[in-house]
């Protein structure tokens, strides 16, 4: 039995299932939540029997030839400890949001979000298993495109301005990117990531190529200047999909242009390094000031998001000198800020339920009214503030480390402004949802579940700073980032 | 099995588990959350106890847990986390009892008394902890679990004293992260030492370790109260009573004034900090806090913020202890933190009787109050003598000691501010004493609830009778075996003298 489970190949199954089971709940819409539910249990399973195999019998590295037809012909999958943690992250939020989206959406709704949701989950595997830049490529349109759809989904007007936006960004990113790939491929005759590693040189073309492919990502992943389309895209969405987008969505881009820095650019472009960690401390100050700004609640959380990827962005010039920590620091940021804003979005999708609207100024006593909401922003918000025992906290803490290790104390000056800023608008919320507002409202009725799944995330987010150890071992990154000859 | 690992654990879940509980109970679940309340605060007492006695015997209790490479959560008693933890652990089971008496009908009391027992948990922690990053851990967890407690009352007021209070305390935090990173690069550990594990720096280092101290005393100064960074500790005076009493007379500042006795003790060493010339300056401006907090207490009339500033002058009899660096002065400063939390708490309570009984919030008010609630005002006015350094109240042990240090670390100019202290002290408590026992009583109070034939409720009485008895006792008692002050002998010797 045990036998059977360590020999399913799950990597494959993490993208045929949640693409089949799409197209089977698009078929019959009345399967649709059973089978999503299911498919999303078996995901996290799936997730775990892969983090098995990759430890226990491929050593760190699971490489598959799709038909038996190897690269450079065929389509290979690749994981690593880099892919398990992505995996591992999106299982995660994917299991809260669907049990919060079990309950939240029409019969109507439902039927459309369940099969687009289903593929996104597809994308989003199948991108985190790619061994190629231009299978990259296409999981990340495909990312894209079920996202727009995603977000149009409610309709309205704020919801298709905020959809066409994102669309006109996704597609303007991923075409960036496309030439990129074309141009490395026209180049060097081949489009998977290890030939490619073994074979670039500092060209006009491969930095033309590095130019076009870091800009479409940046796009994507909204990192300051270009994050003009999220706060907008990010708001307008409905509570699971804005959850969605912010936790996974962004994730996904940065996942890939961190896969390439890793595997081929970084060798030749330590002055882009530095490039990325500016603009990653503005977008901490930035977003975080805009955040402290914002009247709505759902726009302050997207800022919010424009903010904390930033911090992901401080670990290029880090990783220069001392990879490890730097990478590992990104690693939990990322994974307790994909816990802790989804938690945030649900949360604002219990409060919007609850006094259907979402202005902070008239959170009306919610911390009485809706304590297991509240808490569940506290919480979160926790982990977004870095302050301890939240896996916030440990990724800020790696961060600042490394940064006082190596006398960058701009970076360190700007992580620690960035925390306060957030306890700025963290608390400006709770403040509000503790006092009586002005204008008292109608409570609607929240569903448990919605109430339960946003807190069960945020406390993932803050538990998450206590299991510092064993998470850093199980996703091993040092292997990643070995490639990029830098030992730490 | 050797339990003894297990039993700092312990302490600190003794609160925690029961706050957790409280949480998830329905409002009208009175007589369960009382039960809660009180089993937990009993169990960490006894607990307390058996490790009071174990080292005594020579037990070691210790706890660690590898957080991240390099990085531990540790949980250790030693002498100086015992004398805190004994006095958190005793004064939140008598602040329990009085929470209860006060908060009786009140709403949101499982909000309440979970992030009650979650800020007691707090403190433990920070008492017990064994290195700077555990420290740092539970003094942020403290920061979080009692901004709910200042904004209890959910009115404009509270949010905006919240408000205040976080903007100081986050800052500090912030400080005190850098500092603490900023060490742990320079140094790779962060472990509690006696005697400070920054010495085998070389000199290179020295700028860097003084803005280190900087930050961390400037982080801790925060919850110190230490001017200028006091601010925040009269507006939080809006939370309810027992909040003020035990997490403004004890926790809170006292985890900043811990901190600081640990960052000279065992991070730097008192050598060490002597030698970075950094002492100075600090006992310098502990005495500045003492005058100005006792000045700006001269000129309130509420009762609460007056208290308030005593606490801001008070507090840095602590530190000043602390940065004179010599061996009698640490005895004063130290058991200070005892005493001072002893007599704090009890003018605390009395003036939350004050309120509760007959809403007198206002000193102007309190005329003949005496004859209407002789308790109250008994022990108010044995924690008034105490603050003021009457023998043989606990409060003059420690300005004696504190006195005595100075002379033989021949700062002189330590006893002008220990009298001048002194006599800012009468200055603010005697006219209350005054009103309170030779004037008039008015024709009516603002308010006058009815307690039959009791001058309040029981458990409003009973707690600040105990507390200052206990400010009577240790004083009376000082050179008994475990009295604070041959605890603060102990310490003092394992920091002075031991090889």
């Amino acid at each position: 039995m045990l036998a059977l489970l360590t020999d399913i190949p799950w990597a494959i199954v993490l993208i045929l299932l949640p693409l089949t089971a799409g197209m089977v709940s698009f078929v019959f819409p009345r399967l649709a939540k059973g089978l999503s539910l299911g498919t999303v249990l078996i995901t996290v399973l799936a997730v775990a029997g892969l983090g098995w195999q990759l430890h226990y019998i491929y050593g760190g590295t699971y490489q598959h030839a799709i038909g038996g037809w190897g690269a450079p012909l065929g389509i290979d999958l690749h994981a690593d400890g880099l892919s398990l943690l992505m995996l591992t992250l999106t299982a995660l939020v994917a299991l809260g949001v669907s049990v919060y989206s079990s309950v939240y959406f029409t019969r109507e709704q439902a039927i459309r979000f369940w099969p687009v949701w289903l593929f996104l989950l597809a994308a989003l595997n199948a991108l985190f298993l790619a061994a190629d830049i231009f299978n990259l490529y296409v999981t990340l349109e495909l990312l894209g495109l079920s996202a727009v759809t995603l977000t149009a989904l409610l309709g309205g007007k704020a919801a298709l301005d905020g959809a066409m936006r994102y669309l006109l960004a996704t597609l303007l990113g991923s075409l960036s990117y496309l030439l990129g790939v074309a141009l490395l491929y026209h180049s060097y005759g081949s489009v998977d990531i290890a030939i490619l590693a073994a074979r670039v040189e500092a060209t006009p073309a491969v930095w033309a190529a590095l130019g076009l492919m870091g800009a479409g990502l940046m796009l994507k992943t909204a990192l300051f200047p270009l994050h003009f389309w999220l706060p907008r895209a990010h708001a307008s969405a409905s509570a699971p999909v804005s959850a969605v987008l912010s936790a996974l969505a962004v994730k996904a881009s940065f996942y890939i242009l961190l896969r390439l820095w890793l595997a081929i650019f970084s060798p030749l472009a330590e002055s882009a390094a530095s490039l990325l960690g500016v603009l990653g401390a503005v977008a901490i100050l930035w977003g975080s000031l805009q955040a402290l700004r914002q009247t709505r609640l759902k726009l302050l959380i997207a800022y919010s998001t424009v903010a904390q990827i930033g911090y992901l962005f401080l670990a290029f010039p880090l990783a220069v000198a001392t990879a490890m920590p730097a990478w590992n620091a990104a690693a939990y940021l990322a994974l307790s800020h994909a816990l802790a804003k989804s938690a945030m979005f649900m949360v604002a999708g219990n409060l919007l339920r609850f006094g259907s609207h979402d202005r902070i100024a008239d959170l009306d006593r919610v911390v009485q009214r809706l304590p297991l909401t509240a808490s569940a922003f506290a919480l979160a918000g926790v982990s977004i503030m870095g302050l301890p025992p939240s896996g916030g906290f440990i990724g800020k803490w790696l961060l600042l480390e490394t940064a006082l290790g190596q006398g960058r104390w701009d970076l360190a000056a700007v992580m620690l402004i960035g925390g306060l800023l957030a306890a700025g608008y963290v608390f400006k919320v709770l403040g509000h949802a503790f006092t009586e507002a002005s204008v008292t409202h109608v409570a609607g009725a929240v569903p448990r579940t919605m109430e339960w799944a946003a807190f069960l995330l945020a406390l993932a987010a803050v538990l998450l700073g206590l299991l510092a150890a064993p998470v850093l071992s199980w996703f091993d990154l040092s292997e990643v980032a070995g490639m990029q000859g830098v030992s730490p | 099995m050797n339990w003894d690992p297990w039993i700092p654990v312990l302490v600190v879940a003794s609160s925690l588990l029961p706050g957790l509980l409280i949480f998830s109970l329905a409002e009208e679940r009175v007589r369960l959350r009382t039960v809660l309340n009180l089993l937990g605060a009993f169990i960490k007492f006894g607990l307390v106890g058996l490790m009071a006695w174990g080292i005594y015997n020579g037990h070691h209790y210790e706890m660690r847990v590898a957080l991240l490479p390099g990085l531990e959560l540790v949980l250790r008693a030693g002498p100086l986390s015992l004398l805190f933890v004994t006095l958190s652990a005793l004064l939140w089971l008598v602040t329990t009892i009085y929470a209860i008496g006060y908060l009786e009908g009140s709403p949101h009391r499982s909000r309440f008394f979970g992030f009650f027992s979650l800020c007691v948990t707090a403190t433990v922690g920070v008492a017990l902890s064994g290195n700077l990053f555990t420290f740092l851990l539970f003094y942020e967890l403290l920061t979080l679990a009692t901004y709910p407690l200042v904004v209890h009352r959910g009115t404009q007021i509270a949010r905006q004293g919240g408000r205040t209070y976080l903007i100081y305390t986050l800052f500090g935090g912030a400080l005190l992260l850098l500092g603490t990173v900023w060490l742990y690069s320079l140094t790779g550990t962060l472990e509690f030492t006696p005697r400070g594990f920054v010495s085998g720096l070389g000199a290179e280092h020295e700028t860097a370790l003084i803005i280190i101290f900087i930050l961390l005393i400037a982080g801790l100064g925060v919850k110190a109260a230490l001017f200028p960074l006091h601010g925040w500790l009269p507006q939080a005076m809006v939370a309810p009573a027992p909040v003020s009493a035990l997490l403004h007379a004890v926790a809170v500042v006292k985890a900043g004034a811990f901190g600081i006795i640990r960052v000279v003790y065992d991070v730097f060493g008192v050598e060490t900090a002597a030698s970075l010339g950094v002492t100075a300056p600090l006992a310098a401006l502990a005495a500045f806090t003492i005058i100005y907090g006792s000045l700006r207490a001269i000129f309130q009339d509420d009762l609460k913020r007056r208290l308030a500033f005593s606490t801001v002058s008070q507090v840095s009899y602590i530190i000043l202890g602390t940065a004179i660096a010599g061996p009698i002065a640490t005895i004063g400063g130290v058991v200070h933190l005892v005493h001072q939390g002893l007599m704090k708490i009890t003018l605390f309570f009395c003036a939350g009787n004050l309120a509760e009984t007959l809403e007198i919030h206002k000193i102007s008010e309190m005329n003949g109050v005496a004859r209407r609630m002789p308790w109250t005002m008994a022990a108010f006015t044995i924690g008034a003598f105490g603050m003021i350094g009457v023998p043989p109240i606990a409060g003059f042990i420690s300005k004696w000691y504190l006195g005595l240090g100075a002379l033989e670390a021949e700062q002189h100019w330590v006893i002008l501010v220990l009298v001048g202290s002194s006599l800012l002290n009468a200055a603010y408590f005697l006219p209350i004493l005054y009103r309170a026992w030779f004037r008039e009583p008015p024709s009516s109070w603002p308010a006058d609830h009815d307690f039959g034939r009791k001058e309040t409720a029981w458990a409003l009485l009973l707690p600040p009778v105990v507390t200052a008895a206990f400010a009577l006792g240790v004083g009376l008692l000082a050179s008994l075996p475990f009295s604070p002050l041959e605890w603060a002998k102990l310490i003092a010797e394992r920091e002075f003298y031991r090889p």
